[in-house]
């Protein structure tokens, strides 16, 4: 297993994977800065704007930015994923590598394991150098930077790992194609049943719940976005009005991650890795 | 230029698995396997069996079940009944493939890996041990004639190049048995003479060699046996002196009178080489002791000889026999043959 976790991490160098996702990154970061900067600043400026708006207004962007953050770490964690069997099986590549005492169950798990690192390394790197531009040019830090980015990079590897099921039996392009949908769908159904119990439709809001865990990313982006508000934000609501109607807002959310979701999200991943060595053993190649 | 200079005879003799007769089990050995892909059946109850260290020939036009049957004796498919042993093992056993190299009909490898490193890939999935490892690449550059191209990435070489890297991968380590699927499709003449040279030397050093080929010419010049399937079985096999130990004689006569020449079918089955000219035709098969009394008989018949050529019939003939697509449409049967 050791040699494909290590022949997949060669091969996300090797194939400048990683140079384009840290260029990427970088882009990223500097662009967002500059603008963060230029939010803040002009804030500042208006004297009828006081600190604890602009702190509100900062972390909502910051949200946004995560948010679509989101969607580009899925998309590449869908791309890691789908030719990861699918493609070596359509070059012929992994029928010489099989036809050697390599069980194909050490096949998959070193595949995952390595695309893992890859996923989460990213996720960690790009999120924690936005979160730390972010203190620099605005002096507000989210109340858990570290939980927010493990969040962010847990649902890439979800992301991931479907992608990786589908590359057992589908071609390349419908396994990365279907994984984002189906990363799409999540968030959606996740938006629609917090619409639903913010308008007092229970059966539609377990629908959502429902959803999240069937595909757990939409659970784990809600706690990115609990880690990223500022407490405040949050008391001053609760002191306020009521959260329910709140919940419909797709970028704020009221509590955050249960134990037991992540457990079950845990839990969710072993299982469809499960899938995966099941799917590609029982395959003729 | 590949260089079969490198190969050293096996040391693996002493280790080879034994049954629990005493006698080193064959190669491989395959028991009515039958493999269906729906309602289509590729294999129809194949039986065969390889020695050790013997090149073994497997042939059979395109659709007849080669390809699948490499695949499940490598375990990368499964039969749907029969049996297949592998080096004494159940086929697809990971101890058994520990000892198999491969060269698959649709070879690529990692393209962003260097040839050097592509070797050291499989040395590493064989489960070579490390010391071995960096001689044991060497050697197989050196055989595949790559040595000077190590260092640079499979991605960047030709079709025939990358061949060569997916045989040097296959013989690495001196494995028991070696599948070659077609294994010079790629090549250019030399290059084919250079897999032909290779393969007699790796038998020479007591590999078996499992060549799986559509070059009738290239599988008459190295098998020790020959096996042709058609349909999903086995309709001959033997040596190549079994399936072409016929003798024939090919004649080029003028003046020779029709009636005399029906009566030469007393040697043996006439065989018109062209239908518009009667005077070129063989007999076959011939007892080649009778061949002198067939040319005095021709000329005792008034006939004139221009040429008369003993030889034996080339594989590709006795494969379109056996497969009863004979160009001059006289099948000679497809009895089975040897077994």
């Amino acid at each position: 297993m050791i040699v494909v976790v290590r022949l997949t991490l060669f091969e996300a160098v090797r194939r400048r994977t990683l140079w384009a996702l840290a260029l990427l990154t970088g882009a990223i970061v500097v662009v967002t800065g500059l603008g963060f900067q230029w939010l803040v600043s002009s804030a500042r400026a208006a004297a009828s704007t006081t600190e604890l708006q602009i702190q509100i207004g900062v972390s909502q962007v910051l949200i946004f930015c995560a948010f679509m953050f989101s969607f580009i770490l899925a998309t590449t964690a869908a791309f890691l994923g789908a030719p990861a069997v699918a493609s070596d099986v359509e070059s012929g590549v992994l029928q010489a590598m099989l036809a050697r005492p390599l069980a194909r169950s050490s096949l998959i798990v070193g595949r995952w394991v390595g695309l893992a690192i890859v996923v989460v390394g990213y996720a960690v790197a790009a999120g924690l150098l936005e979160i730390g531009a972010l203190r620099l040019v605005s002096g507000y830090g989210p109340p858990d930077p570290l939980g927010a980015v493990a969040a962010l990079a847990g649902e890439g590897v979800i992301v991931m790992t479907v992608a990786l099921l589908l590359s057992t039996r589908l071609p390349t392009i419908a396994a990365g194609a279907t994984a984002i949908v189906l990363f799409g769908l999540s968030w959606g159904v996740g938006v629609l049943g917090g619409v639903a119990s913010a308008l007092g439709v229970p059966s539609l809001g377990v629908a959502g719940s429902v959803g999240r865990l069937v595909f757990p990313s939409d659970g784990l982006w809600r706690a990115t976005i609990f880690s990223l508000e500022p407490p405040i934000l949050i008391a001053t609501i609760a002191a306020g009005r009521p959260f329910r109607v709140l919940e419909a807002n797709p970028f704020f959310a009221s509590t955050g991650p249960d134990p037991l979701y992540l457990a079950w999200s845990a839990a969710w991943l072993a299982g469809v890795v499960g899938l995966a060595i099941a799917s590609f053993g029982r395959r003729e190649l | 230029m590949m260089s079969p200079m490198n190969v050293a005879p096996t040391a693996s003799a002493a280790d080879e698995t034994v049954s629990a007769s005493g006698r080193t089990p064959p190669a491989i050995e395959t028991t009515d396997l039958v493999k269906r892909y729906g309602r289509i059946t590729a294999l129809d109850g194949l039986s065969m069996r390889v020695e050790r260290g013997e090149v073994f020939g497997f042939l059979g036009p395109n659709g007849a079940g080669k390809t699948t049957v490499v695949k499940i004796l490598l375990g990368l498919a499964r039969a749907t009944a029969g049996s297949a042993r592998v080096l004494g093992r159940p086929a697809g056993e990971r101890e058994a493939r520990r000892r198999i190299g491969y060269l698959p009909e649709l070879f690529r490898y990692q393209p962003w890996l260097r040839a050097r490193e592509v070797l050291a890939l499989h040395a590493e999935l064989a489960g070579m041990p490390v010391s071995e490892r960096s001689s044991a690449i060497a050697d197989a550059l050196e055989l595949v004639g790559l040595t000077e191209r190590a260092n640079d990435q499979s991605g960047t070489f030709s079709k025939g190049m990358q061949q060569r890297l997916g045989l040097g991968a296959a013989l690495l380590g001196r494995p028991d048995l070696v599948f070659l699927d077609e294994p010079t499709s790629a090549l250019d003449p030399v290059g084919r003479a250079d897999v032909r040279r290779i393969v007699r030397a790796v038998r020479e050093r007591g590999t078996t060699v499992f060549l799986n080929s559509h070059l009738l010419g290239e599988v008459e010049q190295v098998c020790d046996r020959v096996a042709v399937i058609d349909r999903g079985r086995v309709v001959a096999a033997g040596t190549l002196d079994e399936l072409l130990g016929e003798r024939t004689v090919r004649v080029r006569a003028t003046a020779l009178p029709a009636e005399a020449r029906a009566g030469l079918a007393r040697f043996g089955p006439l065989h018109l080489e062209d239908p518009a000219d009667p005077s070129a035709f063989a007999v076959r098969p011939i007892d080649p002791e009778r061949i002198p009394e067939l040319a005095a008989a021709i000329v005792a018949a008034g006939g004139r000889i221009h040429a008369l050529e003993p030889g034996r019939a080339s594989l590709e003939a006795r494969f379109l026999d056996l497969l009863g697509r004979g160009e001059d449409g006289e099948a000679l049967g497809m009895d089975g043959g040897p077994r």
